[in-house]
């Protein structure tokens, strides 16, 4: 009977959605500041007068293509077109200075294929099941997690660990600044509405990563990226051959990438960091990653592009939404008058078969579409003059920090961070700790302060920090990751001790 | 787009169709400009949405949501009476939060800033047990409360929130001491109900209308049943006089012109009574009141009176 629900979606006018929506989503994505969650957000007028299935097609595609899309600004701009590609900045950047951008874009565009339908058959198949996990994780787990989240800093930062760490710690205090959601206190504002919404995390990602990468644009007379004499084509050969290579790599991070979806909170960004130092973790070339290693992408891309259909798990099955543009989606179904629940995949299986069979499509469609779009991207960005790039760039800073919140404080608050973020780097203090720490700051405060009510109300605070399986995983995790350099580093000196033993 | 001889036409066909003469048919005489001091998703978000279409059907003109989050709200009411005040511009505006903020700090506007002049509805108080819970009445609930005080959980969104403010004035109605678990938003709250973190959620009806297969509201604080949930008490009736929620209405930027207002306050109270916005709206668990301009003072003082006692429990005032 599924098969109905895929020719359904096969109809001209599903596959023109998929279409318009991949494609509008892809550049909108690509645009640093305007990010999927606002894409989704301005195409959700336009889907009242669609059937349900139809709207959500296109609500998904458009989703599809922004999280790809976030990728050309990462790697050839090494800044994050959405807060998902954070990550892709890593090695995305190094590789396209060296002159291998066009590859990047093409390792990009195929693992975020394969993550988004990995993410998008886990919903087809599995996502009454896997909904649960969502419900097993609460306020206590959720603060362990941001704690392990800020441990992958000491992977993120290796050499200059002491800066990461200061850099994260400045990330934590930014994200207390504003009216707290726990505790409705006023802090860090200095008595100005001007801090009072706090600092938000697009225009800290735009000022942190994008200014500093202006600043030198325009201070350096370097070309902004080398040209590879060899840059022909889509390279795609190339491409495929480290992707059949890093196989694993790619399906484990797409896992990672729609778990983490499943988890209401988390998202996109904290996907991608996971897989990526899990990917360097288990690489046996750990000191290329930063360097320009494919892996990194092929990582990153993979997982945040699996978020898509994992978010969709919760969302449709719980009515949680997954990720940010997840609530967007729910409340743009509650107007259309569709309720979500298990109902949904039986009562209402017709839109919400049709619509994941969509959602497949879209993902299709980003081979060829990414392919196509991502060669022109590259090629503008190096055919472009500095004098025409920078001032390019630097509009679409400030119109894309705007557009986020309708907000001119942010603006103000986007160049301040991306000024101090130049000084900042150059005494050698990396964008990605800070703004790790104001991600997950606020994840980790509320879980503990929930945990910690909630201790109160029982009579033993402490007990419930460890209350069972998941959080005993988690904190054994942390203490594997924060020792586990401190091991390396011992084991690597016993091998060198012993070698010039043998030396001897 | 719309030449002014279509916009004057469409006006003096709605006002006939309508069976009323309006003086100010040319307002609006253009596309309204719709704050939402939220994001999009929310109820705020889904209730303005509701009502745009109905907008279009009796002005012709178009009402367009833009979205200025940060705050809870106060980042927008904060700058919104710079904004242009030529009745084109309006802001979704809420209950408690415009009245609670101010009181407990500084956060850059008063509640008199604000010129209202319509609420619309409002999502009622609830308590949500989850579908498996032991407690299948309120009476149960409260009497578990009273054994052991404290131990009762309960989650809601946001601190100084319509949720922490029903669980304020319920336990002192009551005379129990319960635990209020504030969270990042009635998504997180609900989750947290759904996988058993709490004893229960102090919600609104819409929640459980969005999540019926899997939780259970124990009484509801609007003023009678709730058409969709028939058997599910009030609070009145079960003898605590509870009656409320988080109210949603519309404001103007000082300085608006007094017949914009008016119009404004006529246009959406038409909106109100449409038959199929009522019975969307109701679907999705929102109850409809109609406070139109003239009533706005009056009903904001009655709410302020409630608020204020509940503010100093918080001890945010003295």
């Amino acid at each position: 009977m599924s098969w109905s629900f895929l020719l359904a979606a096969f109809t001209p006018f599903n596959l023109m959605l998929a279409f318009v929506g991949v494609a509008a989503g892809i550049i909108i994505g690509g645009l640093p500041g305007l990010s999927a969650t606002m894409a989704v957000a301005v195409l959700v007028p336009v889907t009242f007068g669609m059937e349900p299935a139809s709207g959500l097609i296109m609500l998904g595609a458009i989703y599809t293509g922004a999280i790809y899309g976030g990728a050309y600004s990462a790697i050839l701009v090494n800044t994050p077109g959405t807060p998902s590609a954070i990550a892709t900045t890593f090695d995305g950047y190094p590789m396209a200075k060296r002159g291998d951008g066009d590859l990047a874009v093409t390792l990009a565009t195929l693992s975020s294929v394969v993550g988004g339908l990995t993410g998008a058959l886990a919903l087809l198949t599995l996502a009454p099941m896997l909904a649960t996990i969502a419900l097993q994780f609460g306020s206590v787990e959720y603060f362990w997690l941001a704690v392990l989240g800020l441990t992958l800093i000491s992977a993120l930062s290796e050499g200059a660990t002491i800066k990461g760490f200061i850099g994260a710690s400045l990330g934590l205090l930014l994200s207390t600044v504003g009216v707290a959601v726990v505790g409705g206190d006023v802090r860090y504002t200095f008595g100005s509405s001007l801090l009072l919404g706090g600092v938000e995390i697009i225009s800290a990602l735009i000022g942190l990563y994008c200014i500093p990468v202006l600043i030198d644009l325009v201070a350096t007379p370097d070309p902004h990226l080398r040209v590879s004499e060899k840059a022909s084509g889509f390279r795609l050969r190339e491409a495929l051959g480290y992707a059949l290579r890093s196989k694993f790599n790619m399906i484990r991070s797409a896992i990672i990438g729609t778990i983490v979806a499943i988890l209401p909170g988390a998202g996109g960004s904290i996907a991608s960091l996971v897989s990526y130092s899990e990917a360097r973790r288990s690489s046996k070339n750990r000191e290329r990653f930063g360097q320009g290693e494919p892996d990194g992408i092929l990582a990153t891309e993979s997982a945040n592009n699996a978020t898509v259909g994992g978010g969709f798990i919760p969302t449709l099955v719980l009515g949680i939404p997954g990720t940010p543009p997840d609530a967007i989606i729910l409340g743009a179904l509650l107007v259309q008058g569709v309720r979500t629940g298990p109902e949904l995949f039986t009562e209402n299986a017709d839109i919400s078969y049709t619509f994941i069979y969509g959602l497949l499509i879209a993902t299709f469609l980003l081979l060829p579409m990414g392919l196509v779009i991502g060669r022109y991207a590259f090629k503008s960005i190096i055919s472009i003059p500095k004098a025409i790039l920078a001032p390019t760039v630097a509009f679409m800073t400030v119109i894309g920090t705007y557009a986020i919140r309708n907000n001119v404080w942010d603006v103000l608050i986007m160049l301040v961070l991306g000024v101090l973020g130049w000084f900042l780097n150059r005494a050698g203090f990396k964008p990605s700790p800070i703004v790790l720490g104001l991600i997950l700051g606020p994840i980790a405060e509320q879980g503990f302060v929930q945990a910690v009510l909630m201790g109160q109300a029982q009579g033993a605070v402490l007990p419930i920090f460890f209350r069972g399986p998941i959080s005993w995983t988690i904190v054994a995790i942390i203490v594997i990751a924060t020792l586990y350099p401190l091991f390396a580093m011992v084991r690597k000196h016993r091998q060198t001790a012993a070698k010039a033993g043998s030396d001897e | 787009m719309k030449s002014p001889f279509m916009t004057v036409l469409a006006g003096a066909v709605t006002s006939l169709a309508m069976g009323t003469a309006v003086a100010q048919s040319d307002f609006p005489s253009k596309d309204l400009s719709y704050i939402i001091p939220f994001g999009p998703g929310g109820e705020s978000d889904i209730s303005a949405r509701l009502q745009q279409e109905y907008f279009t059907d009796i002005t012709g003109q178009e009402a367009v949501i833009e979205y200025k989050p940060g705050g809870g709200g106060a980042v927008a009411w904060s700058q919104f009476n710079d904004m242009p005040a030529d009745g084109h511009t309006i802001i979704g505006t809420n209950l408690p939060h415009i009245i609670l903020q101010p009181l407990a700090k500084d956060v850059g506007f008063e509640t008199d800033d604000l010129n209202n002049f319509y609420f619309f509805h409002y999502s009622p108080d609830a308590i949500l047990v989850p579908a498996d819970s032991p407690y299948q009445t309120l009476e149960d609930l409260v009497e578990a409360a009273e054994e052991a005080p404290g131990s009762i959980t309960f989650s809601g969104s946001g601190t100084y929130s319509a949720n922490h403010v029903a669980q304020t004035r319920f336990d002192e109605l009551a005379g129990i001491t319960t635990t209020y678990i504030p969270y990042k938003g009635t998504g997180a709250a609900v989750t947290a109900l759904k996988s058993g973190e709490v004893s229960a959620e102090w919600g609104y009806s819409t929640v459980a209308a969005n999540h019926q297969d899997d939780t259970r509201m124990l009484a509801i604080a609007s003023s009678e049943r709730h058409p969709l949930f028939p058997d599910v008490p009030t609070f009145q009736e079960l003898g605590y006089d509870l009656e409320g929620g988080a109210y949603r209405g519309m404001a103007v930027p000082e300085g608006t012109p007094e017949e914009a207002k008016q119009r404004l306050s006529e246009i959406f109270g038409e909106i109100n009574q449409d038959p199929e916005f009522v019975e969307r709206m109701q679907e999705l668990g929102f109850f409809l009141v109609d406070v139109p301009a003239d009533e706005v003072d009056d009903f904001l003082a009655e709410r302020r009176a409630e608020y204020e006692e509940v503010a100093r429990a918080f001890d945010l005032i003295d």
